[in-house]
């Protein structure tokens, strides 16, 4: 499978997702945010960090960046494109994801681990994943996911909820909500389910010794549903 | 020519940065300010003499990057 990941000035994930892509045998590809087309590829991802010092809004000058009309076209066309962090924050600016990501409802910089609850799995990114809650990290200074009761209505109707925050034993309420995302969300969809945006790192808990190995299966399960 | 805009958040979208200010207000004694919503203010120099014309390209401005429409508002001033 092979698989492209932007580099915005910013980026600062992109090398760990690099890693981890590689690591679990995508063919993967760095491209750079100025270039105008992105090579063949199966996969797009947009890594996280601060693309343009989070100026103006997280993620809003790397939304009219170059190389997004590609991205745009190629999850147009079904492409899977995958979103983690300021990735997420740059897919909602482009509008191929609803709503958009705020500060932090509690003004603090949050930087932890934490357990999602995997939504739907009728999707080529969690379709037959073993579990149903995930421990990953996150990191972030706006990830209080927020958007129109409208649009909410329609990403429940569509079951376009990827991720929620949770507890150890998949249990979502207040209490294991760390940024004030309205419904605990941490990652949504577009309605086709070929993008993907969340706020939590799979590239980050691919190791058993250094954190976990719950992206690991993120990434295998992506790879497994490609075959 | 220059135009101003300034970009809020809309009513109801919680400002927590709003919120502290507010907070840290009232522990200053200004004990009547009961609330405060941050914004964000835009001088923009355009290459246009027709305020009608430099206007109109400010609006177009704002709803294509300077406001996000999910949660802002903008006013051109």
């Amino acid at each position: 499978m092979r698989s492209s990941v932007i580099i915005f000035p910013g980026s600062n994930c992109d090398r760990d997702m690099d890693v981890a892509l590689k690591k679990f045998g995508f063919k993967n590809q760095m491209v750079w945010h100025n270039d105008q087309s992105i090579p063949k590829s199966d996969l797009i991802v947009l890594p996280g960090g601060f693309s343009y010092g989070d100026y103006l809004r997280c993620g809003s000058i790397a939304s009219k960046s170059k190389i997004i009309k590609s991205v745009i076209d190629f999850a147009n066309s079904g492409g899977l494109v995958l979103g983690i962090c300021n990735g997420f924050q740059i897919l909602t600016e482009t509008g191929l994801l609803n709503g958009i990501l705020q500060q932090n409802k509690f003004l603090n910089f949050v930087c932890c681990n934490v357990f999602v609850k995997v939504k739907d799995k009728q999707n080529k990114y969690f379709k037959d994943l073993k579990k149903d809650v995930l421990e990953l990290h996150i990191a972030h200074n706006e990830g209080n996911y927020f958007c129109s009761d409208d649009e909410l209505k329609s990403l429940e109707d569509n079951n376009q909820i990827a991720v929620t925050y949770c507890g150890k034993d998949g249990t979502e309420n207040e209490k294991t909500n760390p940024n004030g995302a309205i419904k605990n969300i941490a990652g949504i969809f577009n309605k086709n389910k070929n993008v993907l945006g969340m706020m939590p790192h799979p590239e980050r808990m691919i190791d058993k010794y250094l954190s976990g190995e719950d992206g690991s299966l993120f990434f295998k399960n992506i790879l497994d549903n490609f075959k | 020519m220059k135009i101003k805009v300034i970009v809020t958040l809309k009513n109801g979208v919680l400002d927590p940065q709003g919120k502290a200010i507010q907070q840290t207000l009232n522990g200053m004694n200004f004990g009547n300010v009961e609330d405060v919503r941050q914004g964000k203010y835009f001088e923009i120099e355009v290459k246009e003499k027709d305020e009608k014309k430099a206007k109109s390209l400010v609006d177009d401005m704002c709803k294509k990057l300077l406001a996000n429409l999910v949660i802002e508002d903008y006013r051109i001033v």
